[in-house]
């Protein structure tokens, strides 16, 4: 397989491509990023110090990383996929041995001006190593056993290697984005069935085995469950989060407090306010109002990408943008059912507003490539 | 290869289709979040809004009283004391600063607490900070009675842990301290407890092995703040539940008396019970005031603790390791007995040394033994029969013996940095060293040098099994809230009785026999005799100059460079209740130094308090009765009772 099969005559060239960026995502992120520094200055009490400062700088790297993903041809990111995959399996098994061994348990690699953590850098390379394969599977081969079982065997290796880190939250993005992105390829749906079906055995056996000497799971993450189902049980301990956050969100009603007048999100006891649990914040003083239009931008977000996505006649640059707006949609779901206590305690940031820089790197990398898939798209 | 356009078509139909379905999902979902924030936000608006805003309610963690530790007699070794401190909520204060200068006109405040209590805020913005820490009931009073115009200033009353034996516990109890950021850092899912300013959880020994049982768990209060931050009442209470108390198996006074007694040397002894395996006294000398880590220490404190050559922080009872010289004799003599490579009556020839492989390896008496059978052999620690057995029976031999006896091995006990020590092994030596195992090696260790290193715990079990024939194990927990703990009684070895009987009756002779290296420190009293080994172990090689010049006496040796000196015993000889294990580091010989140490330990053990001057020899009597004076005076414990049990 090579570049040619795409139309490269098409394709603007040089300086020309920065005119057929796709500026209206751009803007939608740079928004969303936005309303983060917004978001960190109130909950610093009013001052860019400690978290919107770095956080500016950070959102700065990451778009101008993304410009330059984009001017790169599309082609060059699906001929390196299976190498990046590689590459991040191999620093994944390498925290994993010298992590626990000579790092003291680091799950993350110093760069100097960030830790990378392997297990974010597979959420980008696991969605692009899956388009590629699909690029290179031949149709009808789709949906033949064999065929299914290799990205089903590339999808769990890593989910392993986070799963016993321990990372509950990251392992269920990824096997949810690849799983994404088999549906989207036109794996049968028989296949999908059956996997829901073992999930709920999964499920159950888990519950099965608490206590008993083949425990699947650690103490604290069964916690972390029960506390999901009942709140209440222990209000001060793993249920704090929970309750003082939803007292946060009610606390806002339609309109909210007004920007900076927020107290619950505030509260003593609540060590994430800045990263996972920020939403509270917006809610508390945005209100409803605030609250549904973030959920507006990021839904935007998702609708510039499906439709770029579905208008590329590029079975590679189809199936990356999906899957990167799969796993961006994943993000901000997961995080805000948390919060809203829909969901359990998992570790989930909101994208592109929660304080870090791992995880903004990472995104604004994937949006490169959903970027240059849009910028080399055949036309 | 270009794709066949039909294959393109089809694709991107496929995906099309599948794309919007997966976009309708997503949709969905999208509409149940919509629809859930609207139920918290619109709907419930109200009723959180009423939790929120118009109470401002808070929950406060009511620390819980953390368990005590009581000896084995039920005298308090660690308890909770009531202080009294001055908390400062940042976000009540308003400008810190100011807040902090109208206090310091009501009560003196620490410059070097207050710049803690600035770093702290420094680090975090929300967590209140302790400004002032130990102050008296009338400094408390006084900031109570102007609290209106403190706006943030919280008096509160807490407990604190102290040690009322601080010096003669200090390795074994350890010490509580704040928790530091590094211990936040270590814990996965913090206790809520564990964010309370300055709350104090074990750092080392028995307070942080134990930390779960001790802790306890925190109780709550809700109570109802005004606009203004002032506590209108409080709702409810929910008391917590007080750390379990712990008893230990030591008697604090056999525990003094043993710190009185190594005062000055840098050396350490263990006493445990044959019968339980109960620890009765661990002492690592020196100590240092554990009080003194409760709040804080100073950095000059500290490091004139880590500057001491003394070296009084390390539990040398049970993470110092040492080589165990003659006193691992025993284990070389029951391994090749064991496995049939001699028998008691064997005897070997001592020219004073012995040829191996071209090398000669001497015995420390240089004229030589001549015959020497068992007996003598340990009575009077004769290196060369030790070298002929294990050359007999070989290093697999004995070190799987050291490791039954319980040398070699991890004791499991509550405490800090428990040593392994070492017991040589062919493979250990290649993996480690990379390097063959050479019949020297095996020469060496057979008489406790070289490689083989033992903690003075190891000792004492080796000690205690020999003299039980079982498995008896180190128990340092007694009870937990009164629960009795399992004992370390132990089962059987499956030892020949034969061979165990005769390695006794040699240990016997070395002290109750006029040629024993012990019979100096003998214990005369009828029915109380111990049975003991000598050992002095070598912390230089002696160089070939130096032999031929004639080696240089200890005492003209800097301290650094003497020899270890130990001593190993059981007693009463033939109903054994209490084994002991002295080391002295840098004493010079165990026969002149370890031994009536060992010795006046045991008589303690045996007696539970100061014995008879008849158990000692006559002739030591006089001496013996200005020393017991002494220490009594020394031991700031002695006779006025502890603090009891409540």
């Amino acid at each position: 397989m090579s570049y040619l099969e795409y139309s490269v005559k098409s394709v603007p060239t040089g300086l020309r491509k920065i005119l057929y960026v796709n500026w209206p995502l751009a803007v939608l992120l740079t928004t969303v990023a936005c309303v983060g520094f917004l978001m960190l200055y109130s909950v610093a009490g009013g001052s860019a110090d400690p978290w919107m400062d770095p956080q500016m700088k950070r959102f700065g790297v990451g778009f101008g990383l993304m410009l330059a993903v984009a001017m790169v041809p599309i082609w060059f990111w699906r001929n390196i996929a299976g190498l990046a995959y590689v590459i991040s399996l191999a620093l994944l098994v390498a925290v994993e041995l010298f992590g626990s061994i000579g790092m003291g348990a680091q799950r993350w690699i110093d760069l100097g001006f960030m830790r990378l953590q392997p297990s974010e850098l597979m959420k980008i390379t696991l969605v692009m190593a899956l388009a590629a394969y699909y690029d290179w599977l031949p149709m009808q081969k789709t949906s033949r056993p064999v065929w299914v079982m290799i990205p089903i065997v590339m999808i769990l290796v890593p989910v392993y290697l986070v799963l016993v880190q321990p990372d509950l939250g990251t392992s269920i993005l990824l096997i949810t984005a690849g799983g994404g992105i088999m549906f989207l390829a036109g794996v049968h749906w028989a296949y999908f069935a059956a996997v829901i079906a073992a999930g709920i055995g999964l499920v159950t056996a888990v519950f099965q085995s608490r206590g008993t000497d083949w425990q699947l799971l650690a103490d604290y993450q069964f916690r972390r469950i029960d506390t999901f189902l009942d709140p209440s049980q222990d209000p001060l301990g793993a249920g704090y989060h929970i309750t003082q956050s939803k007292i946060a969100l009610g606390s806002g009603g339609w309109t909210g407090r007004g920007f900076m007048q927020g107290t619950q999100s505030r509260l003593n006891f609540l060590p994430e306010k800045h990263t996972d649990f920020i939403f509270t914040t917006l809610a508390e003083e945005f209100g409803f109002i605030g609250a549904i239009s973030l959920l507006g931008l990021y839904a935007l977000i998702i609708v510039f990408c499906i439709s770029t996505a579905v208008t590329n006649r590029d079975r590679f640059s189809s199936l990356l943008t999906l899957g990167i707006a799969a796993t961006f949609f994943l993000f901000f779901a997961v995080n805000m059912s948390m919060v809203m206590g829909l969901a359990p305690v998992v570790g989930v940031p909101l994208p592109l507003v929660s304080y870090g820089g791992s995880a903004m790197l990472i995104l604004m990398l994937g949006f490169g490539m959903v970027q240059s898939a849009h910028v080399h798209k055949p036309r | 290869m270009k794709r066949p356009k039909r294959d393109t078509a089809l694709s991107q139909r496929h995906i099309t289709r599948r794309g919007l379905i997966l976009g309708a999902g997503q949709a969905g979902f999208l509409g149940l979040l919509a629809w859930r924030m609207r139920h918290l936000q619109v709907d419930q608006a109200d009723q959180f809004r009423l939790l929120a805003e118009e109470n401002r309610i808070k929950i406060r963690l009511i620390p819980p009283a953390r368990g005590q530790i009581f000896d084995r007699n039920g005298l308090v070794v660690a308890e909770n004391v009531p202080s009294y401190r001055i908390i400062l909520e940042r976000e009540e204060a308003g400008d810190v600063e100011d807040t902090i200068a109208r206090l310091g006109q009501l009560i003196a405040l620490d410059p070097e607490e207050l710049e803690r209590a600035r770093e702290e805020m420094r680090r975090s913005r929300i967590h209140p900070v302790t400004i002032a820490d130990r102050i008296s009931w009338e400094e408390l009073s006084r900031v109570a009675v102007n609290a209106p115009a403190l706006p943030g200033v919280r008096p509160e009353v807490g407990l604190s842990r102290r040690y009322p034996m601080d010096q003669e516990y200090a390795h074994v109890l350890g010490y509580v301290g704040p928790v530091s950021d590094y211990d936040l850092d270590k814990i996965d899912a913090p206790d809520q407890l564990l964010l309370i300013p300055r709350f104090q959880i074990g750092k080392i020994g028995l307070e942080a092995q134990r930390e779960d049982m001790l802790r306890g768990a925190a109780g709550t209060k809700r109570i109802e703040q005004n606009a203004a931050g002032r506590v209108m009442r409080e709702l409810d209470r929910r008391e917590g539940v007080a750390g379990k108390d712990i008893q230990i198996t030591t008697d604090s006074n056999l525990q003094s008396y043993i710190h009185a007694r190594l005062e000055g040397e840098s050396a350490a002894a263990v006493v445990m019970d044959c019968e339980t395996g109960d620890i009765l006294a661990t002492v690592s000398t020196p100590g240092f005031d554990s009080n003194l880590f409760v709040r804080g220490i100073s950095v000059a404190d500290y490091n004139a603790l880590l500057n001491n050559k003394y070296r009084p922080l390390p539990n040398k009872a049970v993470q110092g390791v040492y080589p165990p010289g003659s006193t691992f004799k025993m284990v070389t003599a029951l391994a090749a007995l064991e496995a049939g490579n001699a028998s008691a009556v064997d005897t070997v020839y001592c020219p004073g040394h012995l040829e191996v492989s071209g090398r000669r390896f001497h015995c420390w008496k240089r004229a030589g033994h001549g015959n020497v059978d068992l007996s003598r052999a340990l009575r009077e620690s004769c290196d060369v029969y030790f070298y002929e057995m294990a050359l007999r029976t070989g290093i697999e031999n004995i070190s799987a013996m050291a490791r039954r006896l319980g040398l070699g091995v991890t004791h499991d006990l509550p405490m800090t940095s428990v040593a392994e020590g070492l017991i040589p092994t062919k493979e250990w030596k290649r993996a480690s060293r990379g390097a063959d195992w050479v019949i020297g090696d095996s020469v060496n260790s057979s008489i406790g040098q070289g490689f083989v290193l033992t903690s003075p715990l190891q000792l004492a079990v080796m000690t205690a099994r020999i003299a039980t024939g079982r498995a008896v194990t180190p128990r340092l927990i007694k009870s937990i809230d009164g629960v009795e703990a399992p004992t370390g009684h132990g089962e059987d070895l499956g030892l020949n009785q034969n061979n165990l009987r005769n390695i006794r009756r040699a240990m016997y002779d070395v002290s109750n026999n006029k040629r024993g290296t012990a019979y100096r420190s003998r214990i005369v009293a009828e029915g109380m005799e111990m049975a003991g080994k000598t050992g002095t172990s070598q912390v230089r090689n002696i160089t070939a100059a130096e032999r031929a010049q004639g080696v240089r006496r200890n005492e003209d040796l800097p301290w650094e460079r003497r020899d270890h000196a130990l001593f190993v015993d059981y007693a009463p000889a033939d109903n054994p209740k209490v084994a002991v294990a002295v080391v002295v580091e840098h004493g010079g010989g165990g026969s002149s130094t370890a031994a009536p140490i060992a010795r006046d330990i045991t008589l303690q053990a045996l007696y539970n308090g100061d014995p008879p001057l008849e158990a000692y020899p006559t002739a030591d009597r006089g001496r013996i009765r200005t020393q017991q004076e002494k220490l009594r005076d020394a031991r700031p414990h002695h006779g006025r009772p502890l603090s009891d049990r409540a």
